[in-house]
């Protein structure tokens, strides 16, 4: 086993500081050094998504990063979006289009949505489900999660919009 | 309008957000927040990891295990062997069907991925390196994986462990690799009918082996608490009563003595109804190590160990008229159940409900013969999102009738029609024994047909044959029909039981003193949304709005018994029992309010939420204020509180029935597909929740997209699984999933409290004919009557390959 290393990394604004081994994965340290259980383990492959963070701007499966890696990151998971007290839209929509069903896969895809929308705010569908494809959704069957996606969008074009 | 108008009947209906309402899910504020609690983010003090050293044969001679090199690892805890686990009686289990399976490898492995060792570590990476250190010598035996060789004469002996023993739990083995065979129909009757019969249909139709293969794989936390004797066991249990009962059995640990919680459930579709070796190991670990020990499959370990689906190889023969009235039907099965017989079916059933496969049609004579075979596949047979056996059975007969029409030259739709079960035939009783409750196949068909065109879809396919066969296009159009019938709900007791517990559910509910209630049941969610639907039923019996309904399931210490949630046997079951326990609820409100009101019980009438003197609406007591006296005043000869419990033996399976049409490109060069159209009608008897239900449908007819046109658990000739990870195993993603039209009509079930049939699985059952169908109606005009799933691009090519269209 090889000495620990001391990473420093902002989660969801905070600054964070931890001791992991060199071969630890960004999954793990989230879930089980930072207690950040949002982003959830599928497959461990890179294949379902279940484990997406943002990391420094872009959708990443933290199954397949070290957490050395993300050393001096900036990341933000499903917890950082909204807060109870005030939803991200796109928490909203899932739930309003029941875009959700036994909510394994939700963090990731709420979290991958969440850059998507910022990289391509006006999405088509077919956009959209090129843009989620790298998230496995195993209850849903996708079409009320593109829609909440495509009203999301809407809404939060339309708040942009009244902003201006 | 004056504040203080009185709101209408159907304004307080409304705000009780009951049955019918399309109500927002409870659950999704947790989830979308990150905020579930799956077994995985269960963290307790001192928590070890348990993993699993794995067979890399699928048979082979176990010569030694040797662990002192994992053992010297720093942080490896302890190492289990079947050695270990023997003195306890803990090396071998018993399975749902009968049979035995082995926890940890005794003397031989089976299959590949099977359970060897089992490592205790301090965390999963030293668990992970653990097992890599653990030399295990092996001996490699012949190899069966197809179950036809594994009947030949002179095939090598799979469970030496049964050498000898001509009976099994099924009656008779013939053969040293043969587990039962179990027939149900009139096998003379149905042999008379096709032999003299004007047209008979025959086919082999197969049912290729996969799996469920939820987001969230198996696992537990098991935690002995060794100062006050109790084992708590947090785990992905589709049934966590039958569990903690099978727990306290296995481990001689009382049934008091044990907790068993199912937290959030990342999806089950029966991957999670079995009790696996990782159970096991966990509690022996956890009590020999005075620590809570976890294990949790990664997904190699789920899609090679834990419970596959289907392998049916069913021989069909079908017999009609020459102007297509079916005669008889008759069907034998080679099941292939792997190395241990451990199908998750009630235990007379050991093909499950196979025998519903006389399907939607009016039959007069059926037979159905199924032989159950061991083979060095991993155990499992398990119903992947549908009842019992149910898609196969549909699936049979939905390919039966196609070959039927192809062979009668006769339109497929026309033919389902001419045999439907009609509407005044139900209760219908079908020649395999079943009592269908309730149906209106017509409507439902005629409905369907015509949403999608038929006759000018039909046209479109034709004119596109000529196309073809001009060289002007290389596109091939199927129309995919099915109609399907579900059996639901299992099950009356008298027939239905699962290690002897009878197939009841039950509902406790509790109202609180200001009106507001919790209630219990002894299902579990796994994303079907319960808190949100049962509340519904709650709701529109107790006159208390559903937003003030608390529903908890899970927990074994706090819900009533019940076996739990899988083949659609929640709504069916426990929502009749919810709408049982609120009955009785509400019975004691009248007593309560007659009171009040100073009048006779029988004075009064309810209305949506209170009971008002009849003749005179303006004198009411609601269920708050009912509720409120039951707690606070003295009544005489009524014990206070108002909380009821009941336990529900359904009279009847339920009978979930749906027209579904696929529309499907096909290239014929490249074997690629497009789904042009996919129409699903869908008939559940009263609908609770549409919203759910429109998702539930969407969510089932992906997986029945996903079995039939690519996904598979393949075996190798040396038993090497071939589709053991995400790479290889298909699940769609939303680029591939197609777009979907759901519709419904609604024929109550006559027996159930509240009309409600259950839908949840009959998306995926009507969901692979239809796509299936649709493959093979696409090359029907060139001549092909069955090519097996699934229909990945490769043997679409195959297909147009073998017909000689690529020239």
């Amino acid at each position: 086993m090889a000495d620990k290393i001391h990473l420093k990394m902002t989660v969801n604004g905070q600054p964070v500081e931890t001791l992991a081994e060199p071969r630890e994965l960004l999954i793990h340290v989230l879930r089980e050094r930072l207690d950040i259980t949002g982003p959830h383990i599928g497959c461990e492959t890179t294949h379902c998504g279940a484990c997406t963070v943002d990391l420094d701007g872009k959708s990443v499966k933290s199954c397949t990063v070290f957490a050395a890696q993300a050393d001096g990151a900036e990341i933000t998971t499903v917890e950082g979006i909204g807060s109870p007290d005030k939803l991200h839209v796109l928490q909203e929509m899932f739930r309003e289009h029941h875009g959700l069903q036994c909510g394994f896969c939700t963090p990731g895809m709420i979290t991958r949505a969440w850059r998507l929308l910022q990289e391509n705010p006006t999405p088509s569908e077919e956009e959209i489900r090129f843009g989620m494809a790298g998230n496995l959704c195993r209850c849903t069957g996708y079409q009320n999660i593109v829609k909440a996606i495509m009203a999301a969008a809407t809404e939060m074009n339309a708040a942009k919009e009244a902003a201006e | 309008m004056n504040d203080q108008t009185p709101p209408t009947r159907e304004e307080r209906t409304a705000a009780l957000k009951g049955l019918g309402c399309a109500r927002k899910r409870v659950e999704d504020a947790r989830f979308t927040q990150g905020k579930g609690n799956y077994v995985d983010d269960v963290k307790l003090p001192a928590m070890l990891f348990g993993d699993f050293v794995r067979s890399p044969y699928g048979h082979a001679r176990v010569k030694s295990i040797d662990a002192s090199a994992a053992l010297a690892l720093p942080g490896v805890i302890a190492v289990l062997t079947a050695k270990d686990l023997e003195p306890l009686g803990l090396h071998w289990m018993p399975t749902l069907a009968g049979d035995k399976q082995m926890v940890l490898a005794d003397g031989k492995v089976l299959f590949q991925g099977q359970e060897v060792a089992f490592v205790v570590a301090e965390d999963r990476y030293v668990a992970a390196d653990a097992v890599e250190l653990v030399e295990v010598e092996y001996e490699d035996l012949p190899v069966v994986t197809d179950p036809f060789k594994a009947l030949e004469p002179n095939a090598p002996v799979l469970r030496e462990d049964l050498q000898g023993q001509t009976e099994g739990a099924h009656g008779l083995r013939r053969h040293h690799n043969h587990i039962f065979l179990w027939e149900q129909g009139d096998k003379d009757g149905a042999e008379a009918a096709i032999s003299e019969a004007d047209v008979v249909a025959e086919e082999r139709v197969y049912y290729h082996r996969t799996h469920p293969c939820p987001l969230e794989t198996c696992g537990c936390v098991a935690s002995m608490d060794k100062v006050n004797g109790k084992l708590t066991l947090w785990g992905t249990f589709q049934a966590p009563h039958v569990v903690r009962t099978v727990a306290s059995l296995l481990s001689g640990i009382a049934e008091h003595n044990i907790r068993v919680i199912s937290p959030d459930i990342g999806g089950g579709f029966g991957n999670k109804v079995g009790v696996y070796p990782g159970y096991v190991c966990s509690i022996v670990a956890s009590i020999v190590t005075g620590r809570p020990v976890k294990w949790v499959e990664d997904r190699m370990d789920n899609l090679m160990t834990t419970a596959f689906a289907r392998d049916y190889w069913m021989d069909g023969r079908i017999a009609a008229t020459k102007d297509g009235k079916i005669t008889g039907l008759s069907v034998h099965v080679t099941a292939d159940h792997g190395a241990f017989d451990a199908c998750a079916d009630p235990t007379k059933f050991p093909a499950g409900f196979f025998h519903i496969c006389t399907g939607s049609y009016d039959i007069p004579v059926a037979y159905v013969g199924v032989d159950g075979v061991y083979t060095n596949k991993a155990p499992g047979g398990v119903a992947y999102r549908c009842s019992f056996r149910v898609t196969e059975a549909a699936y049979l007969i939905e390919r039966m009738i196609e070959i039927l029409a192809q062979k009668l030259g006769m339109d497929a739709a026309e033919l389902r029609a001419k045999n439907f079960i009609r509407k005044e035939q139900f209760p219908y009783h079908s020649a395999l024994g079943w009592e269908y409750d309730s149906g209106d196949y017509h409507t439902a068909w005629d409905k369907a047909l015509k949403a999608v065109d038929y006759d000018g879809l039909r046209a479109e396919q034709a004119e596109r044959v000529v196309a073809f066969r001009r060289g002007e296009t290389r596109k091939l159009l199927g129309i995919g029909l099915c109609h399907f019938t579900e059996i639901v709900g299992a099950g009356p007791v008298k027939n239905c039981d699962i290690l002897g517990m009878g197939m009841f559910d039950s509902c406790e509910i509790r109202i609180h003193p200001t009106g507001s209630a919790i209630a219990r049941l002894g299902t579990i969610s796994q994303g079907q949304g319960h808190a949100t639907t049962f509340a519904q039923i709650l709701a529109s019996e107790t006159g208390i709005p559903a937003d003030n309904i608390t529903i908890e399931e899970g927990d074994t210490d706090t819900a009533p018994y019940g076996l739990g949630t899988y083949g659609s046997r929640s709504t069916p079951v426990a929502g009749a029992a919810a709408a049982m326990a609120a009955r009785k609820i509400r019975a004691k409100a009248q007593m309560i309010a007659a009171y009040l009101l100073e009048v006779h019980e029988g004075d009064l009438e309810w209305d949506v939420d209170r009971f008002a003197v009849k003749g005179a609406p303006e004198r009411f007591k609601t269920m708050t204020e009912i509720a409120y006296a039951a707690y606070h005043d003295a009544i005489p000869n009524i014990e206070p509180g108002l909380e009821a419990v009941s336990y529900y033996d359904p009279p009847n399976m339920t009978y979930p029935f749906g027209a579904y049409i696929c529309v499907m490109e096909i290239d014929a060069d490249t074997g690629e597909h497009e789904i042009r159209q996919f129409y699903a009608l869908d008939d559940c008897g009263t609908r609770i929740n549409p919203m759910v239900i429109e998702g539930q449908v969407h969510g089932g007819l992906t997986e029945a997209y996903a079995i039939s046109m690519g996904q598979e658990i393949a075996y190798d000739e040396m038993g090497n699984v071939k589709t053991g990870t995400l790479m290889d195993f298909f699940l769609p993603t939303s680029w591939e999933t197609p777009h979907y039209t759901t519709d419904f009509t609604e024929t109550p079930s006559p027996h159930h409290p509240i009309g409600a049939k259950g839908v949840g699985e009959s998306p995926n059952v009507g969901g692979v004919p239809a796509f299936s169908n649709a493959v093979h109606d696409a090359f029907r005009a060139f001549g092909l009557t069955q090519s097996h799933m699934p229909h990945d691009q490769w043997r679409i090519w195959k297909t147009a390959q073998d017909l000689g269209l690529h020239g």
